[in-house]
């Protein structure tokens, strides 16, 4: 492997210095995970390692009223925190299956989105779920919402003099439900075919039907019922992770639900739209035309997924539906 | 130029001159002749490099060495008590057949501590989950999830 210089500042402010003393010959690297592998593959080769590892305070997850998550919080402390599981379930859903656990106790998300691979595993959940980025420079701080951040497939608007410092997620609205499936050949240590995030917000939390979403019931039956006690969707967000060249949001689907009574015809249509959005590629993992299919199918799923989540009280057990 | 890195390795307090680049499994291999963790793929997908850090583990061919400061790694050289005993997950692993080339082993091994240290009584899904990042190519897995269950007492 190239050789390089490897340096730990103790502070955002030394590490900045360092990044202007070195400009293009510095990298940053948090948990590595990528940024090593990159420099074994001799896609990059800096003559400096700047760690943020020696930086104390950016590995903390803090919840009051929104969720701030430091850029330095690695995938395994997400998928353990039961806070996050709780009112945030897409970002558990996305963290507990990126790659193994090694690569989780050790790979950060400020690393997950800064390195923008567009199957990056966070980045469909985050904005889903409406984050926003702090990015900080010698000259200032700015914040980012997410869905602004992505620009190229490994292109951000982060600047070489800039770092991610925080991570915010609004406090979402009463009856939420978030969800994330990753599409992939393999159950662990696998990129993502297609990642689907979806958030919803319901107009109630009960229903007299929900023990119907327990049970092996046709999803139209449970959809039927639904739109019969007139369920409305208060807010939803649909994004969608290799599906165009960033994680992209699908605002028209989002926009033929939003406000509406939810109903069966209606997730259809929603699904189909969002299939439309997209602009999937061919690659090696899959081809334009199964990616378009399966938005159409995962995004209903998603939905389906984040009413149970609103609608079934928690402490149910019951077996967990594919939908 | 070279750094020192000073860290506790399964148990004792060791001091090393490395150059910067180097990573974890180069030092422990290389500098240490500690051989029982492998190198597979080298990129952190097969987890035949897997070692302990502060109890958690790592991909230690990914892993920049200069982050071990001050903290404790324990490689599978460290399982064994003081009279050479093997660990009883090393001694399940012997009984189940749960090892034929042996490369995946120490990993394997490794992670498996991790999961029971963490879990004493996992599902066999929670057993697949948390050793998912461990490659083995010649058992099937049966026979090291059966070695695991084992040793948690199922």
């Amino acid at each position: 492997m190239k050789r390089f210089h490897y340096l730990k500042p103790h502070s955002i402010d030394e590490a900045l210095a360092l990044l202007n003393q070195y400009g293009n010959r510095a990298g940053l690297i948090a948990g590595g995970t990528d940024v090593i592998v990159m420099i074994k593959q001799k896609k990059m080769a800096p003559e400096v390692l700047i760690s943020l590892q020696g930086i104390p305070g950016l590995d903390q997850i803090e919840f009051n009223g929104g969720l701030r998550i430091g850029p330095m919080v690695t995938h395994r402390a997400i998928e353990k925190s039961e806070m996050i599981r709780k009112q945030f379930p897409a970002l558990t859903d996305a963290a507990d299956v990126l790659g193994s656990v090694q690569i989780r106790n050790v790979a950060t998300i400020g690393g997950n989105i800064v390195t923008a691979a567009p199957s990056a595993d966070t980045a469909a959940p985050l904005l889903a779920l409406g984050a926003q980025v702090k990015l900080k420079s010698a000259k200032g701080k700015r914040t980012i919402p997410t869905e602004q951040f992505f620009t190229g497939p490994g292109e951000t608007v982060l600047q070489k003099d800039e770092i991610l410092t925080e991570i915010l997620i609004p406090h979402p609205l009463p009856n939420t439900g978030s969800a994330y499936w990753k599409h992939q050949r393999r159950g662990a240590l696998d990129l993502p075919i297609l990642g689907v995030a979806v958030l919803l917000s319901l107009d109630k939390a009960t229903v007299a039907c929900s023990d119907l979403l327990c049970t092996a019931s046709p999803i139209s039956t449970v959809l039927h019922s639904l739109e019969g006690e007139e369920v409305v969707c208060k807010e939803v967000r649909i994004a969608l992770g290799v599906a165009a060249p960033t994680p992209m949001r699908a605002t028209k689907a989002e926009n033929l639900l939003r406000g509406k009574k939810i109903s069966d015809e209606l997730l259809d249509e929603v699904a189909e739209a969002a299939a439309k959005e997209a602009q999937p590629r061919d690659s090696i993992r899959g081809e334009a035309w199964y990616r378009r299919d399966m938005i159409r199918v995962l995004v209903k799923r998603m939905a389906m997924r984040c009413i149970e989540r609103v609608l079934v009280p928690e402490e149910t057990v019951f077996p967990v539906r594919l939908w | 130029m070279k750094q020192t890195i000073n860290f506790i390795l399964n148990g004792e307090t060791v001091s090393v001159e490395i150059e910067p680049h180097l990573t974890l499994l180069q030092v422990l291999r290389d500098k240490l002749e500690l051989t029982g963790t492998k190198e597979g793929c080298g990129m952190g997908e097969c987890g035949a490099c897997t070692v302990l850090v502060d109890g958690k583990t790592i991909n230690s061919c990914i892993f920049p060495a200069l982050e071990v400061e001050e903290k404790s790694v324990t490689t599978i050289e460290g399982l064994t008590d003081a009279q050479g005993n093997l660990h009883p997950i090393q001694k399940a692993f012997v009984e189940h057949g749960a090892i034929q080339c042996g490369f995946c082993t120490p990993g394997m091994v490794l992670s498996a501590k991790a999961l029971l240290d963490e879990n004493k009584n996992p599902t066999e899904e929670e057993i697949r989950h948390g050793i998912a990042g461990n490659l083995c190519r010649c058992t099937g897995y049966l026979q090291i999830i059966q070695a695991i269950k084992e040793v948690s007492g199922q």
